[in-house]
C-alpha cells in the first residue's frame, strides 16, 4: 500500500517539476464505525478513504490544493490549481520552507486485523456490551480505522507510515442516570465488549436516583476522560506556538506554573500511543516535554511558528489547521502510584466525576472554561463514595486547578482515551485528585 | 452521474436491501485566511464520490468511495447492503419510512455573483485590507477569512427519486484580539462564526468588512479596561440577534431534533428534555415565541430544494405561540415517532457521510419591538451581543453562554460597556421570560457553517432567522 501511495506522490511532484517547492501527502485506508442506540445497531458505515493534498511555494507564494482522485487527469488538475493560485498570491513572509529529509521514528502503531476489521467484528463487541447491561438501555459506537500515509517533498523527503485504532465507547441508562464505559487501542482484539459494557452498567446503576448538591468549591477526582478534556484546552490554547506568538497563551517557559507532581509530554513513542510518525509537513515526531515537575518546559510547533519564535518544529503540523497552528496528538501525563480507590480515599469532601461535557473556553489566557458533568457523578466524604449527585455546571480556570499545591494525587490508571475535545489523536492519562473545582450551579439551574 | 447512483441502488437491492438510495456528490471548497495584513492560507479542495445507503431490518448500512465507475458504484451498493446485514446480530424494531412522492427534478439556489469566479487577488485584497485596518486600530491579532462551497449532488432512490441540485454557499468573518496583562478580549464581525448563506459573493460584498474593521479593533482594545460584567441572580437581559441565533441553535434547534428525542444520539450528542407525548401541549416559552424550521428561505444557509432523502423543502412549525408543536425529522425518525410525513431535515456532510437529521433554517418569527424600544423600556438591565462561548447540557436544558461585549442599561438608556458578560438558564424557564421581540426590520438570517453532530463527525450548515429579544429575571455574570 505505502509504495502505491508514494508513487502517487511522485506523480504529483513530477507534474510540479521545477516550477515550485512542493509537498504532497496521500492518505488511503478504511474508516468504519458501527453505532448503536436503544440497544440495537442503527447506523453502520464504512468509508474507503482516499485523499491527496498538495502544497506549493512559488518564490514564497504559497497555496494548497486537495482532492480525492488519483488518476493522471485529476493529479494534473490538482497541480494546475495549486500553481495558478500561488501565482496570484503575494509573497508569504512567514513561509518557513520545506522540511529537510529526515527519517520518521521506526514505530508502527498498526494491527492488520484492526485495519481490515469486518462489521461483524464490531457488531460482536456491541452485542457483548448490550448483554452486559443486563436489560438497561444502551447506546454508543465501535469504530475501526486503518490508514496509510505517504509524504514526499521536492526537498527530497520520502516518508510512509500507517496506524490503526479501535474504539468502543458507550453508555448504559437507567430511568434516572447514564453511566459510561470506553476502551481504545491499536488492536480491536484488545477491546472486550462485556468488560466495557459492565463498567458502563456499574456507573449507571451506582449513579441512579441521584440527589442535588449545592454549588461551591469542592475537591474533585477526575477520571481519565475528564483529564483529556482539560489537556485539550491547555494544549490548544496554551502549549501552542501560534498562541504564544500571538500573546494569547498562559505559557511562561521555565516558570513553575503547575504542581510539582505534574509532568506532561507529547510522546508519539509511548507504548499506548496511536498515530503516524510524522506530521503534515513531513517533520518526524519526537517526544516534547511540555511540563516537567511542574515547570513549563516546552511548546508545540509547526515549521511556521518555529521559524517565528526561533525554535524547531516538533512535528505537530496539521493540514488545514488554519489560525490554530500546531496541535499535539499524543499527550501523555506521567502517572502516579495511587489506585483510583486510593485517590478517593484521600478526599475529605469532594466529587468524583466520570465525564465532562460541552466544555467551552471563556478566555484562553486565564483558561477559564465552563462545562457540565456527565455519565456518573458522586459525592465523596471522608474517603468514601457516599451518594450519587445530579449533573453540575462548573466555571473553572484549568491552569488554576493544576497550579502548585493543587494536585493532591495522580493515579496509576494510565488510560488511552480517543477523541480529545477539539484535539487530535488520543491522549494517555491517569485520574487526578485536585484540591478545588468551582461548581457554579446544578443542572437544574 | 445518475448512472453511477442507479448502479449502486440496483446492486444494494440485489444484495437484499428493502430500500436503498445513493448520492453522488461533487464539492469544491475554497477558503482563504489573512492574518495581520498578510494572506496566510489559501486552500482549494475538490472531492467527488458516492455514498450508498441500504436498509435491512432495523439498521442502515452505508458505504462510500471516491471511485466513480459503474462497477465501483455497484460494489459500493453491495457493500452497503452487507454492512446493513451485519447489524442484524444486534437487532431492534424494523425501521419504516414515511411515504414521500418520488420526484424527478433539478434545483439550484440563486447566485448573482459566482464566488469562485471572483479573482483570488481581489478576494485576498479584501482580507488584507480588513486585517491591516484592524491592526492599525489596536488589534494585537487580526484575522479574516472567507469560505466558498460549490456542491452538485445527484440522488437516486429505489422508490424512483432522481434529483440533482446545485448549491452555492459562501460567507466571511473577521475578528480582532487585544491582549491585556491577564486576559484577552476579542471582537468579531459580523459574528463569531461570520455570516454565511446560500448566496453568491454578493453576500460578502454586503458585509463590508473594511467599514467595520476599525470599530471592532477599537472595541476589543476598550474591553480590556472595561468594567467586569456585574453578577446578578435575576436581571432583565436584552440579547442581540447574533447571540439570539446561537441561543436558538443550541436550546431550540438541537432540542427538537427527532433523532435525539428518540434516543438515537444518546451516547454522544445527547437526548432532549422534550417528551414526544407532550407535543402540542408542552409550553416551550412565552406566547411571543414562534419558531419555524424553513428550508425555503431564500439565501439562508439552511436552504435547499430537497433534503438528502428527496423530501421537498417546506416550512415546519416548531413552536407556535409558545407551545411546542413540531420537530426536525427524516423519513425513518418520523415513521418511528408516528408522524405522517418527514420534516425534510436529513442531510449528509459530503458523499462520505450517512445523511442524518440536521437543522434547516430554525429561527424566530419577528415581533413588534425595535432594539431601541427594548432599551427604553428597561430600567435596570444588561445588553449583550456576539457569542464568545457556548455550553449546554446533553438534554439541551441547562445552558451558559458568554458574549464578547455588553452594556449596562439604566433607566432606559445604554450605559457603560462591560466585559466578559455571561448568562445562564434553563431552556423553558428562560424562553418563558421572553417579553419583547424584535420586529421585522431587525429580522436577520444568520448562518452557522460549523454545526457538529454524528459519529463519524459531520459538519452541518444551518440557518437561524433571529431578532433581538428581551428576557426578564435572568442570572447574569457567572465567573470562574
Amino acid at each position: 500500500m505505502s509504495d502505491r501511495l508514494l508513487d502517487v506522490c511522485e506523480r504529483v511532484l513530477a507534474r510540479v517539476g521545477t516550477q515550485a517547492e512542493a509537498e504532497v501527502t496521500v492518505t488511503a485506508g478504511t474508516d468504519a464505525l458501527t453505532r448503536f442506540a436503544t440497544s440495537f445497531i442503527h447506523q453502520n458505515v464504512t468509508d474507503a478513504v482516499r485523499r491527496v493534498r498538495l502544497r506549493v511555494a512559488l518564490d514564497g507564494r504559497v497555496a494548497e490544493s486537495a482532492g480525492n482522485q488519483d488518476d493522471d487527469e485529476a493529479l494534473s488538475r490538482l497541480v494546475g490549481s495549486a500553481l495558478d493560485a500561488a501565482r496570484l498570491r503575494p509573497v508569504d513572509p512567514g513561509w518557513p520552507g520545506l522540511a529537510p529529509p529526515s527519517p520518521a521514528p521506526s514505530i508502527d502503531h498498526w494491527d492488520e486485523a484492526t485495519a481490515h476489521a469486518e462489521p461483524q467484528e464490531r457488531a460482536r463487541r456491541i452485542g457483548a456490551f448490550v448483554r452486559a447491561a443486563d436489560g438497561l438501555e444502551t447506546a454508543g459506537f465501535c469504530s475501526t480505522t486503518g490508514e496509510t500515509v505517504a509524504f514526499a517533498n521536492s526537498a527530497g523527503s520520502r516518508l510512509t507510515g500507517r496506524t490503526s485504532v479501535a474504539n468502543l465507547d458507550g453508555i448504559a441508562r437507567t430511568a434516572t442516570s447514564d453511566g459510561s464505559g470506553r476502551a481504545s487501542s491499536v488492536r480491536l482484539a484488545d477491546l472486550d465488549g462485556s468488560v466495557v459494557g459492565a463498567e458502563a452498567t456499574r456507573r449507571a446503576r451506582e449513579s441512579a436516583e441521584a440527589g442535588d448538591l449545592g454549588p461551591g468549591r469542592y475537591e474533585v477526582v477526575l477520571e481519565p476522560a475528564c483529564v483529556v478534556n482539560v489537556l485539550s484546552f491547555l494544549a490548544n490554547y496554551g502549549f501552542n506556538g501560534r498562541a504564544v506568538e500571538e500573546g494569547r497563551s498562559f505559557v511562561r517557559i521555565g516558570e513553575p506554573q503547575f504542581d510539582a507532581s505534574f509532568s506532561l509530554a507529547d510522546d508519539f513513542g509511548h507504548p499506548m500511543a496511536v498515530g503516524i510518525g510524522f506530521d503534515a509537513e513531513g517533520t518526524p515526531k519526537r517526544r516534547v516535554d511540555l511540563v516537567r515537575g511542574g515547570v513549563t518546559s516546552g511548546l508545540i510547533h509547526d515549521r511556521r511558528t518555529a521559524k517565528a519564535l526561533g525554535a524547531e518544529s516538533t512535528g505537530n503540523a496539521v493540514a488545514g489547521a488554519g489560525p490554530w497552528g500546531a496541535l499535539p496528538a499524543n499527550l501523555v501525563v506521567e502517572p502516579g502510584s495511587r489506585s483510583r480507590g486510593e485517590l478517593i480515599a484521600a478526599v475529605a469532601r469532594g466529587i468524583l466525576v466520570t465525564d465532562f461535557w460541552y466544555t467551552r473556553i471563556l478566555d484562553p489566557r486565564t483558561q477559564v472554561v465552563t462545562g457540565l458533568t456527565r455519565n456518573g457523578v458522586w459525592l465523596i466524604e471522608d474517603g468514601r463514595v457516599v451518594r450519587p449527585v445530579t449533573n453540575m455546571r462548573f466555571t473553572q480556570s484549568f491552569i488554576e486547578a493544576l497550579r502548585a499545591d493543587q494536585v493532591r494525587g495522580i493515579g496509576s490508571d494510565l488510560t488511552l482515551v480517543g477523541g480529545a475535545t477539539f484535539g487530535l489523536g488520543a491522549y494517555v492519562v491517569p485520574s487526578l485528585h485536585l484540591a478545588s473545582w468551582n461548581f457554579t450551579g446544578g443542572a437544574k439551574g | 452521474m445518475f448512472d453511477y447512483a442507479e448502479a449502486a441502488v440496483e446492486a444494494a437491492l440485489a444484495a437484499g436491501a428493502r430500500y436503498a438510495d445513493a448520492r453522488v456528490m461533487d464539492r469544491r471548497h475554497e477558503s482563504m485566511g489573512a492574518r495581520n495584513g498578510e494572506v496566510e492560507e489559501l486552500t482549494q479542495e475538490a472531492s467527488v464520490g458516492i455514498g450508498v445507503r441500504a436498509l435491512i431490518g432495523s439498521g442502515w448500512g452505508f458505504y462510500s468511495t471516491a471511485d466513480l465507475t459503474r462497477s465501483a458504484a455497484a460494489q459500493a451498493g453491495a457493500q452497503a447492503a452487507a454492512i446493513a446485514r451485519a447489524s442484524a446480530s444486534v437487532r431492534g424494531f424494523d425501521l419504516e419510512l414515511t411515504p414521500v412522492e418520488a420526484r424527478q427534478d433539478s434545483w439550484a439556489n440563486e447566485v448573482r455573483e459566482d464566488p469562485l469566479a471572483v479573482p483570488l487577488a481581489e478576494k485576498g485584497d479584501l482580507l488584507v485590507a480588513a486585517t491591516r485596518t484592524m491592526k492599525e486600530h489596536g488589534a494585537d491579532v487580526a484575522l479574516a477569512a472567507y469560505d466558498v462551497w460549490d456542491t452538485t449532488k445527484w440522488l437516486v432512490s429505489s422508490e424512483g427519486h432522481r434529483i440533482d441540485q446545485h448549491i452555492v454557499e459562501c460567507g466571511a468573518q473577521m475578528n480582532a484580539t487585544a491582549n491585556g496583562e491577564s486576559e484577552t478580549q476579542r471582537r468579531s464581525y459580523p459574528g463569531i462564526r461570520g455570516q454565511y448563506g446560500t448566496r453568491g459573493w454578493e453576500l460578502v460584498r454586503e458585509l463590508d468588512l473594511e467599514a467595520n474593521a476599525a470599530r471592532i479593533a477599537e472595541e476589543a482594545r476598550a474591553l480590556l479596561t472595561a468594567a467586569a460584567c456585574p453578577s446578578h441572580d435575576a436581571i432583565d437581559l436584552i440579547i442581540g440577534s447574533e447571540q439570539m441565533a446561537l441561543q436558538i441553535h443550541e436550546s431550540v434547534g438541537h432540542a427538537v431534533e427527532l433523532d435525539r428525542i428518540l434516543g438515537w444520539e444518546a451516547a454522544f450528542a445527547g437526548t432532549s428534555w422534550l417528551d414526544l407525548g407532550q407535543i402540542g401541549r408542552m409550553r416551550f416559552g412565552s406566547e411571543l415565541m414562534n419558531v419555524t424550521a424553513d428550508a425555503t428561505l431564500t439565501g439562508a444557509l439552511g436552504s435547499f430544494g430537497y433534503d438528502d432523502e428527496g423530501t421537498p423543502a417546506h416550512p415546519v412549525d416548531i413552536v407556535r405561540d409558545g407551545t411546542w408543536v413540531g420537530v426536525l425529522s427524516g423519513r425513518d425518525s418520523a415513521a418511528r415517532a408516528g408522524l405522517p410525513e418527514s420534516g425534510g431535515a436529513v442531510r449528509g456532510d459530503g458523499y462520505s457521510r450517512l445523511p442524518m437529521v440536521r437543522m434547516t433554517n430554525v429561527g424566530l418569527l419577528p415581533g413588534t419591538s425595535s432594539l431601541e424600544e427594548m432599551i427604553a423600556a428597561t430600567d435596570d438591565g444588561i445588553l449583550v451581543d456576539t457569542n464568545r462561548s457556548w455550553s449546554i447540557d446533553d438534554k439541551r436544558l441547562n445552558f451558559q453562554f458568554g458574549c464578547e461585549i455588553g452594556w449596562e442599561i439604566k433607566n432606559g438608556r445604554r450605559g457603560r460597556m462591560v466585559r466578559n458578560p455571561t448568562y445562564t438558564g434553563i431552556g423553558p424557564r428562560f424562553w418563558g421570560s421572553l417579553d419583547m421581540l424584535g420586529n421585522e426590520s431587525e429580522w436577520k438570517f444568520w448562518g452557522t457553517p460549523n454545526c457538529g453532530k454524528g459519529q463519524p463527525g459531520q459538519i452541518g450548515h444551518t440557518g437561524h432567522p433571529s431578532v433581538p429579544c428581551r428576557f426578564r429575571g435572568v442570572r447574569v455574570g457567572v465567573t470562574g
